[in-house]
């Protein structure tokens, strides 16, 4: 579904991403791991068009996307949820859904598909005509994930959904994530709980400073000892 | 107490005047934190524009007073708008977009090359265009019967009809901003950018198209201002935008810049402030000469004592 080939990425003038190849395949969960300044939020941000490529090739479900607008790219389907969930803070709730539905034109789908992120999330049903600013953490992320939904999209791209929240909040969360995939979604998790993103996902990537290290199927990296002794604190 | 209330009326038809053209300046700078000081020009342009307008008509300087009204004076507000918005889009697609990731002092510098530029083009080739006057001096506005000259008389006070044009046109154009901004799926985008740009992009938002709304719209309020300009002040010229730009930038930056209900606000204040100090300041500091010097003195009041206006623009908390 989702190709990438040696993409190399700029940040100002540093190569945040020196040359990564990886793939996302329809339906899976995809993990992508790694500390700060690995690359991870970079890779997301070039992929939804944001940063343009210094080389390499991006396809998405048989299509060019590298060097397509960012506006372009949430109409082939894929969306995100960016780092520090960056909502309209002023805005309402429901502004901020009506906001990541901005590309669509079916008013009547737009519609059920907020009442479906309201049964997802109650609390942002409950609460929609107040300020997103308003809510806790967690609520917040929600909402992130609710708005980025709101597209519709084949491909939902979370950056850090955990970050900031309490262990039951991220089970939360991660639950979620694993009933969007039940409905047929494909994701891309970018995280730095590689416990909470590895029980869940099919395949995970590990990046350290701009390079893939390694990867193999989410178990097997739960399991790996490199993996272990850098991300999940054993000795 | 008449005198208050002429002057009352004299400052909220001179304010409204600078709330139009304050719009442009903060629409603006609240999406590209660009300060367009070619905005002033524009608003020249579109009373130029309703002059070109009123040429192609044929001059008609014996139409009836409603007529004037009803089709004379909204036909040439459009041809001014259709003017400054043409301007507008010209110069933010040359001279701003080319600049966009550069510091931010290139813009800057941009927009006063682009000032200095409008104004020597209509100075130098509007009367190049046949039968057009020569604009290198001031040009006298067509007359519009019912409005231009005209007054009424309330109690002891003098209202002149330019000044219930001025003072309605700020009414509906507010109207119609809130209606946009609040209303419309290009309004929303619009406040969605100027909160944060990347995530508007990620939400399929065409920020460029975005910008050029933005432009857009306050070039046709500035017209409708250049259009009030010439039937209050009777004449119209190339440099009219100086210091009725700085004006509005002033009024702009006192109502909070980036936030739209503070340019109206800060326009009316201004003008206000200028017409009570022409009246009620004794001595030669209340002379017309000193109106200027009043207005920015409030202006550095206001920056020393509540720095991001009077209402507070929404300071953008962008990590």
């Amino acid at each position: 579904m989702l190709e990438v080939k040696d993409m190399v990425v700029a940040y100002g003038r540093v190569n945040a991403v020196k040359g990564i190849s990886f793939s996302v395949e329809k339906g899976q969960i995809v993990t992508m791991l790694g500390t700060n300044g690995a690359g991870k939020s970079t890779t997301l941000r070039a992929l939804s068009g944001l940063l343009p490529l210094v080389s390499g090739e991006i396809w998405f479900e048989g299509q060019r996307l590298d060097g397509v607008p960012a506006h372009k790219i949430v109409e082939r389907g894929i969306a995100q949820s960016p780092e520090g969930r960056r909502l309209f803070r002023q805005m309402s709730v429901e502004d901020n859904l009506k906001l990541g539905a901005f590309s669509r034109k079916d008013a009547s789908g737009v519609k059920s598909d907020m009442d479906r992120v309201y049964d997802l999330f109650p609390v942002l049903g409950e609460r929609r005509s107040e300020a997103a600013g308003l809510f806790s953490g967690g609520e917040q992320q929600m909402l992130a994930i609710g708005r980025a939904m709101m597209s519709r999209p084949t491909l939902l791209m979370l950056d850090e959904p955990s970050m900031g929240l309490s262990p039951i909040m991220t089970q939360t969360i991660m639950r979620t994530i694993r009933e969007l995939q039940a409905d047929g979604v494909t994701i891309l998790l970018v995280e730095q709980n590689a416990q909470a993103a590895l029980s869940l996902a099919d395949r995970g990537y590990v990046l350290e400073v701009g390079h893939i290290m390694f990867s193999d199927t989410g178990r097997n990296l739960l399991g790996d000892d490199r993996v272990r002794r850098t991300y999940l604190g054993a000795d | 107490m008449e005198l208050f209330f002429q002057q009352l009326i004299n400052g909220l038809s001179l304010g409204s005047l600078y709330a139009l053209i304050a719009v442009g300046y903060t629409v603006v700078y609240g999406i590209v934190q660009l300060i367009n000081f070619a905005h002033g020009e524009i608003f020249m342009i579109g009373a130029f524009g309703a002059y070109a307008t009123w040429m192609v008509l044929g001059q008609p300087t014996d139409w009836s007073a409603p007529l004037s009204i009803l089709v004379l004076l909204p036909v040439m507000i459009i041809g001014g708008i259709i003017a400054s918005v043409t301007v507008a889009l010209l110069t933010e697609r040359l001279a701003y977009r080319p600049l966009r990731n550069a510091p931010r002092l290139a813009p800057l510098i941009s927009a006063i090359g682009v000032s200095v530029f409008l104004q020597e083009f209509v100075r130098l080739f509007y009367g190049r265009i046949p039968g057009f006057p020569d604009a290198k001096s001031a040009i006298p506005f067509p007359v519009v019967h019912g409005i231009s000259g005209e007054i009424i008389q309330l109690g002891g006070v003098t209202i002149q009809m330019s000044a219930v044009f001025t003072v309605g046109a700020l009414v509906v154009c507010t109207v119609f901003l809130w209606f946009f901004v609040n209303r419309t799926k290009t309004g929303r985008a619009m406040v969605a950018t100027s909160q944060d740009p990347d995530t508007a992009r990620l939400m399929g938002i065409n920020v460029d198209r975005v910008i050029m709304a933005a432009f857009a719209v306050g070039a046709g309020l500035a017209a409708i201002a250049g259009v009030a300009h010439g039937l209050s002040y009777g004449n119209i010229g190339f440099r009219m935008g100086f210091l009725a730009g700085l004006k509005a930038f002033t009024a702009a930056v006192l109502g909070g810049i980036g936030n739209i209900n503070g340019a109206v606000v800060g326009g009316l204040v201004l003008g206000v402030t200028e017409a009570m100090a022409t009246t009620f300041i004794p001595g030669q500091f209340g002379s017309s000469a000193w109106k200027d010097v009043w207005a920015f003195v409030l202006l550095i009041l206001v920056l020393v004592f509540r720095p991001q206006g009077l209402l507070g623009a929404k300071v953008v908390d962008r990590a």
